[in-house]
């Protein structure tokens, strides 16, 4: 389904950059990288007396062609950012948003974790590495 | 001799040892020769044999007597256990294994040791296991370390004979070990290793394999503090560190025997014989986790925050990556904080982990954190219950969810449950009347006109087509219904079902109106309804006729007025005759015209009789609106006998018919409402009682214009003779309408009544 999935820092350094079709990575890196200025504007949009407001799911950042790029921003300002084929139209909006609800649980687990500090790459984490297969495995 | 102390096994184990050394059968003294036999079994140094036979007694007695024997074999024992020999150790020292004799020579008594041991096993006493010692003769500097081959040996013959008591306390060295240790029962070393899982014989192999290098290293790290390697893993080198941890725990048993702890010495032998289950965490093991544990956080039930269990688990020098795995498996709720359970499980796997072992993709079952209580943690029986039972959703991986680990468990009952409410809940019958008050509710909303807003109309048509405006409003009520229960439909915004139960019982109160609507209103307003009908149709018909027989309601027909007026001149023409009296009458009855408006007749002649008189054209302007009604409720008859009367009126009354005509078309319309308005509602008894108000303010009009009558007598007896006809034929009338109007009051008072038992009984349902 997802074809590539990424998880932003704060600081916007990927945490966790995963892409299926794995020899065309470097593209979905650009993409995402470029997918962020889309989700500082909409978070900014929102305007600080709406950050409790703000819905975490940020729907469709912006479609190319052959790719749609969806945003997911937690409230420490970690965002998810997933591609997902635009050929694949069964997908629809409530299956993003339980895709990225399973994104961010699994992320507050590998958060959970002491062993894991807060900034390091996601690599330790078998169980958000399955997660995320799960989600990307439809694809191939 | 001190009083020696001995537990049953041990009873057991020496009597039958000395029944073995008592050759002679003397049932008193054990052959010197056997005796020894047995102690160099015992792999013990001759020296320490020496000193045992010396402590016991025997050196002074010369012989072995029973007490003898058995101290002495105690005494093996505590030698054996690397305790020193001394008198006071034969009873202060709890739970001490039996003295192991090995040998090939000693099999039997091995296998006796075994049985006794299992025996021992059985009964869940704690002592005599035997890979305790081998550990314990490892400890031994390595001076015994061949020799605890054999007793492993036998051992393990003795573990595969117990595997099946309990699990827990001897899970059995399977067949593993025992094969590997049998391929070198003698003095064996080498092999490293471990064919199969059983990461804690690894260290035992390894230890065996080095009764060289083992030894060295067991030795070696057999005198640091043995507490020190088990918890800190940071004084020995990593690899070691489980092998140390074991001799360690070793150590800890002997160093805690000391202390008198007898747990720890079935830790050991609880971790040795986990093998069927590598993960299993055995008494001991458990015991020693529950310990670390409390080092951390003294309360049991309470959970070890995620940086300090990082710390602890830090100091096992595992690599980042992989105690973050172990968390991650451990940590089963993902709470980020560790219970007793957890920490349980997290210390096993780093257990495992620095025994070579690759850690697991999921938890494996035993290591699941009990599921249901989180509080005991110390019972292992119960491990197996609920680790079989945890088993199921141990199978989903590191589960996802939030929730606490006894949701898990929980789940398919939950589900189950939640199916079978989920079956429950959408109990139609249940919904439907609400349902369907909801819809007469609608009904009653969008019928405005209908106090009967549910099916019996729809049904009722057939009773109310008999007047075409009944059909009308029935339809219009029908009408209704529809929305009203399209209305409703749409309004439930419940499940389905309901929604078909809805329509189900709109069909079927479409088809049987009377029975199904369950709801009791759509019944009620029926007999109400037929009742009405009957009556309303009867009292309508009745009225109506008696109207148009009368001729004083001129509800039903219009027809009844336009004869009137029609005939209203011909009795016009005949009224001049008797115009007299009747003048007078109009002209004095004018005045009370205007409090009479409904009756035609008497109006109407009292209109004539003021047409007559020309003085009153006004108040015939003024009577006219009035007559209109009056006409409505005039008796056609008493019409024509007041026209009669009124002959000097007849040209102003001819005048005026038309316009009574032309008015009396008018009244034509009103007549059919108070029929329509019987049904519809109260409002329409508004009318009815003004009618009746109507009537009766005629009625008073006559009676009133009746007294005027003998007022006109004087001029001619004939006049008044007539006159006095007249006013008798005007009393009959007057009579009949009276009863007739009586009537129609009681009917509609009757109707009033039923519809406010339906607007009670329909009240209700307003609540819903």
């Amino acid at each position: 389904m997802a074809v590539c999935v990424a998880v932003i820092a704060k600081e916007n350094y990927p945490l966790y950059i995963r892409s299926i079709p794995t020899e065309n990575e470097l593209k979905f890196h650009y993409m995402v990288h470029t997918s962020l200025d889309v989700v500082d504007e909409k978070i900014s949009a929102m305007g600080k007396a709406l950050v409790d407001q703000r819905e975490l799911y940020l729907g469709l950042l912006y479609p190319t062609e052959d790719y749609k790029v969806y945003g997911y921003v937690t409230n420490s300002k970690v965002k998810f950012v997933m591609v997902v084929d635009s050929s694949n139209t069964a997908l629809r909006d409530n299956e993003i948003r339980s895709m990225f609800r399973k994104l961010h649980n699994s992320y507050t687990d590998v958060m959970c974790n002491p062993f894991y500090n807060p900034g390091d790459h996601i690599q330790s984490s078998r169980a958000f590495d399955s997660m995320v297969t799960s989600m990307m495995i439809q694809v191939c | 001799m001190e009083g020696l102390t001995l537990s049953d096994a041990e009873q057991k184990y020496y009597s039958d040892l000395f029944s073995y050394c008592d050759i002679e059968s003397t049932k008193k003294v054990a052959a010197n020769g056997r005796v020894l036999e047995l102690f160099r079994a015992a792999q013990l140094p001759n020296d320490v044999v020496l000193q045992i036979m010396e402590l016991c007694g025997a050196t002074r007695l010369g012989y072995f007597g029973r007490s003898q024997f058995y101290i002495a074999l105690k005494l093996v024992a505590v030698a054996q256990s690397g305790f020193p020999l001394r008198v006071e150790s034969i009873n202060t020292v709890k739970d001490l294994p039996l003295p192991r004799f090995v040998a090939s020579k000693n099999e039997q008594e091995s296998r006796h040791a075994a049985s006794y041991s299992s025996d021992s096993e059985n009964q869940g006493s704690y002592s005599g296991v035997i890979p305790p010692p081998p550990g314990r003769g490892q400890v031994k500097k390595g001076s015994v370390s061949h020799d605890t081959v054999q007793p492993r040996t036998s051992a393990d013959q003795q573990e595969p004979a117990s595997p099946v008591v309990s699990p827990q306390q001897s899970p059995p060295t399977s067949p593993h070990t025992w094969r590997k240790h049998s391929r070198h029962p003698s003095g064996g070393n080498s092999e490293r290793p471990l064919t199969g899982p059983g990461p804690f014989w690894s260290p035992f192999g390894e230890a065996q394999s080095g009764s060289s290098a083992g030894d060295a290293v067991w030795s070696g790290h057999s005198p640091p503090p043995p507490q020190e390697t088990w918890v800190s893993f940071a004084d020995t080198p990593p690899t070691s560190t489980l092998l140390t941890m074991h001799p360690a725990s070793v150590q800890d048993q002997t160093t805690v025997r000391t202390v008198a702890s007898a747990t720890t010495a079935n830790e050991i032998r609880r971790q040795s014989s986990s093998y069927d289950d590598p993960w299993k965490i055995t008494d001991e093991q458990r015991q020693y986790y529950v310990n670390q544990f409390k080092t951390i956080q003294p309360d049991l039930n309470g959970f070890i925050p995620g940086s300090a269990a990082k710390e602890f688990f830090t100091k096992s020098k595992l690599p980042i990556l992989e105690l973050s795995h172990i968390w991650e498996l451990s940590d089963f709720d993902k709470d980020g904080a560790l219970t007793l359970d957890e920490f349980c499980a997290a210390f096993h796997l780093v257990v495992a982990r620095k025994n070579g072992y690759d850690l697991p993709e999921k938890l494996p079952e035993s290591l699941m954190p009990k599921l249901i209580d989180l509080e005991d943690s110390a019972d292992v029986g119960d491990q197996p219950g609920e680790v079989g039972y945890s088993g199921s959703p141990a199978e989903a991986p590191p589960s996802k969810s939030p929730s606490m680990p006894s949701l898990n468990q929980t789940w398919p009952e939950l589900n189950q449950s939640s199916e079978d409410t989920a079956i429950v809940h959408p109990v139609p019958i249940r919904m439907t009347p609400s349902k369907i008050h909801m819809q007469e509710m609608e009904l009653k909303r969008t019928g405005s006109d209908h106090t009967n807003p549910t099916s019996p109309l729809l049904v009722k048509p057939s009773d109310l087509s008999e007047e075409s405006k009944i059909n009308s409003s029935v339809k219009f009520a029908s009408g209704n219904t529809v929305d009203g229960y399209s209305s409703s439909d749409s309004f439930t915004s419940d499940p389905e079902q309901i929604g078909n139960n809805v329509t189900h019982q709109r069909s079927h109160s479409g088809t049987s109106p009377d029975n199904t609507a369950p709801p009791p209103p759509p019944p009620r307003p029926q007999p109400s309804h037929s009742r009405s009908s009957s009556l309303d149709m009867n009292r309508t018909f009745a009225v109506t006729t008696g109207q148009q027989q009368a001729g004083v309601v001129a509800h039903p027909p219009a027809v009844p007025p336009r004869p009137q007026p029609s005939q209203a001149p011909g009795p016009v023409v005949h009224r001049p005759v008797d115009a007299d009296g009747l003048i007078t009458h109009t002209s004095t009855s004018p005045q009370q015209i205007p409090e009479q408006p409904n009756f035609a007749d008497f109006s109407q002649f009292e209109v004539f009789a003021a047409s007559n008189v020309n003085e009153e054209q006004d108040d015939e302007a003024e009577k006219h609106p009035e007559v209109l009604p009056v006409e409505k409720a005039s008796d056609p008859a008493s019409s024509l006998r007041v026209a009669k009367t009124d002959s000097k009126i007849e040209e102003k009354t001819a005048a005026s018919v038309p316009a009574n005509v032309s008015k009396g078309t008018t009244p034509l319309a009103p007549p059919p409402k108070p029929v329509r308005r019987r049904l519809k509602s109260e409002d329409e008894l508004r009318p009815e009682v003004d009618e009746h108000t109507q009537k009766t303010g005629v009625l008073a009009a006559v009676l009133a214009s009746q007294p005027s009558i003998p007022r006109s007598v004087g001029k001619d007896k004939k006049a008044i003779q007539a006159s006095i006809r007249r006013n008798k034929e005007t009393n009959t009338v007057l009579a009949r309408l009276n009863s007739e109007l009586q009537q129609q009051l009681k009917d509609v008072l009757e109707e009033r009544i039923s519809l406010e038992v339906q607007l009670e009984q329909l009240r209700p349902f307003s609540h819903l």
